[in-house]
């Protein structure tokens, strides 16, 4: 399956990332790539092959509802780009 | 043009968990903001997420509770977006195999019963909070709420009006608060509903086309939102234009809906399975274990308590409309209460006291009830005087013998001392007295109301009534 430069464009846009002309070519190309490989896997015959949910043979790892000490705010704000009376501090939103 | 209204639900309700859903941190409501917070909840590179057990528990218990199927096999996923309420700019939630599917709820609408179906609910946490407007340069965030366990509860879309809208969220938030997977504080956001509603002409099968109204949180929102949004839509409709699919945000203090900024693509979350978290499985060994620990619900209630306590079903579906006033009224009848005595005082003067105070918190356990009425039954008190007692007991949480005791409010039965309060209201009044001896009965009953006012509602009133008759007697 061939993918379209505006299918490039979307999912762009929702990943927020700024692609200039040529990078959205090369996406064509390499997204591309990777959806004719998925067609190569679609040619194979599933028929009664169990979906697989996750990569990892496991499943119920679990943690007891115990409350543990959260960290203390300087802490947790020692990396905010920008901070303001305890909190992260972000361009403004508008809904 | 006359439509019919087609509503479907969407209500988020947060788990009565401890801790978070992927951490530690507490969930406490209010903190001070940013303090319940850990390297996990806010998001920090190279953590990982661990599965709160309980979440799954009361996640399949809500389920049980509403009668749908449980997964055997479910598992997590990301829902990708960016806002800045979510720090990781994915929520972790469920798509394609949620924990429960299909079941139902029955809501009383117009005496009748009807069936809402559930489409499905799923586990997933809950944002951070952005504190808009305060700020000119830009919005601060708070990440306490962030990772806090919640269960999205999808319906069908079933409902018909408003009003079956109303009764169906109430239902819901009843039955969770029995099922005690969570309190559903409205005041504290800990229940939400998306309402998603549609206009088509009578008759016509297909549905029109919806929007969705975002965060209401409180019944009577969901009510004013819904009957805005039908009016809103009637009027497009009926000048002949069409509704846009989109989101919009209700403002209850207008009274009025906004359009949000629609980007079309919003709903594209580009779902996929979260790899950091494994797979959950649940036995049917394990399933049904979760559903013979289901507590009592209020139908079951209401039921018991006309059948087996002798309760009139309007007493019983009063009670039973909140687990707290059932679970008293249980605790007071279980101390020895007759259960009619018990239901009188809870539906007359503890449901008064709630509402005054807009409380859904009793200050003291269904034992202190029984003590009070056992009080009354021993003539310790009177009925009058009891009331004051428990509104006291309301205000402070203290035991009725104790608050008996600091205001001397015991009954008086001195006849001594009853005695020369009725010698002293006999003689002021004489008017009534003669009145009485005259040959009207109904003068006593000033008389008597004299001597209670006299002694502040204490005198024993059986004995005041006798002491009156003989001293009367005597001076026929």
């Amino acid at each position: 399956m061939k993918i379209s430069f505006e299918t490039v464009e979307y999912v762009a846009g929702l990943a927020r990332l700024n692609l200039s002309e040529k990078e959205k070519e090369m996406m064509v190309v390499s997204m591309s790539g990777i959806l004719e490989y998925m067609d190569k896997l679609n040619s194979l015959d599933t028929e009664g092959v169990k979906p697989l949910e996750h990569v990892e043979p496991m499943s119920n790892v679990f943690r007891k509802d115990v409350v543990a000490e959260s960290f203390d705010r300087d802490s947790i704000l020692a990396n905010a780009p920008d901070k303001e009376e305890g909190a992260f501090r972000v361009p403004k939103i508008v809904e | 043009m006359n439509y019919e209204v087609v509503i479907g639900l969407e209500i988020h309700v947060e788990l009565a968990t401890k801790s978070k859903i992927f951490c530690g941190c507490t969930t406490k409501f209010g903190g001070e903001i940013n303090t319940h917070c850990c390297p996990i909840c806010t998001s920090m590179p190279g953590t990982l997420p661990v599965m709160n057990e309980r979440v799954v528990e009361f996640a399949a218990k809500a389920g049980l509770a509403m009668n749908c199927e449980i997964a055997n096999f479910s598992k997590m996923d990301r829902k990708n977006y960016f806002y800045p309420d979510l720090p990781k700019a994915y929520q972790i939630s469920q798509f394609d195999l949620p924990i429960c599917k299909g079941g139902y709820v029955d809501i009383e609408i117009e005496g009748k019963t009807k069936r809402i179906g559930i489409t499905r609910i799923h586990m997933e946490e809950d944002a951070g909070k952005l504190l808009h407007d305060q700020w000119e340069k830009g919005s601060l965030v708070d990440y306490n709420r962030c990772g806090v366990p919640l269960i999205e509860i999808v319906s069908e879309p079933d409902m018909r009006s408003p009003e079956e809208a109303r009764a169906y969220a109430e239902k819901v938030r009843l039955i969770l608060q029995y099922t005690g997977v969570s309190d559903c504080k409205m005041q504290e956001g800990s229940l939400r509903a998306d309402v998603n509603l549609s206009l088509r002409p009578i008759g016509q099968k297909k549905f029109g086309t919806r929007t969705e109204m975002k965060n209401l949180n409180s019944f009577r929102a969901i009510l004013r939102a819904a009957e805005s949004e039908i009016q809103r839509q009637s009027r497009v409709l009926d000048e002949g234009g069409v509704i846009t699919q989109e989101t919009r945000r209700w403002d209850d203090d207008e009274g009025k809906s906004y359009a949000m900024r629609n980007k079309e693509e919003a709903h594209d979350y580009r779902y996929f399975p979260e790899p950091d978290l494994v797979p959950i499985e649940l036995t049917d060994e394990t399933i049904n274990k979760y559903r013979e620990s289901l507590p009592e619900l209020s139908h079951e209630r209401v039921k018991r308590y006309i059948h087996k306590l002798g309760i009139p079903e309007y007493d019983a579906s009063l009670i039973t409309a909140s687990v707290k006033t059932a679970d008293f009224f249980d605790d007071t009848v279980n101390s020895g209460a007759d259960p009619k005595t018990a239901s009188n005082w809870i539906m007359g003067n503890l449901m008064r006291l709630m509402k005054e105070v807009n409380t859904e918190d009793i200050p003291f356990g269904g034992e202190m009830l029984h003590e009070l009425i056992g009080l009354i039954e021993k003539g310790a008190i009177s009925n009058n005087i009891a009331k004051t007692v428990f509104a006291e007991m309301f205000r402070t949480g203290k035991t009725p013998l104790e608050i008996v005791k600091e205001k001397g409010l015991e009954v008086v039965s001195d006849a001594g001392e009853l005695g020369q309060i009725v010698d002293k209201i006999i003689s002021a009044n004489s008017k009534s007295v003669e009145d009485y001896l005259g040959g009207k009965q109904k003068a006593i009953g000033f008389l008597m109301g004299q001597v209670m006012k006299e002694t502040k509602g204490k005198a024993n009133p059986p004995m005041v009534n006798k002491l009156l008759r003989d001293k009367l007697e005597l001076l026929k």
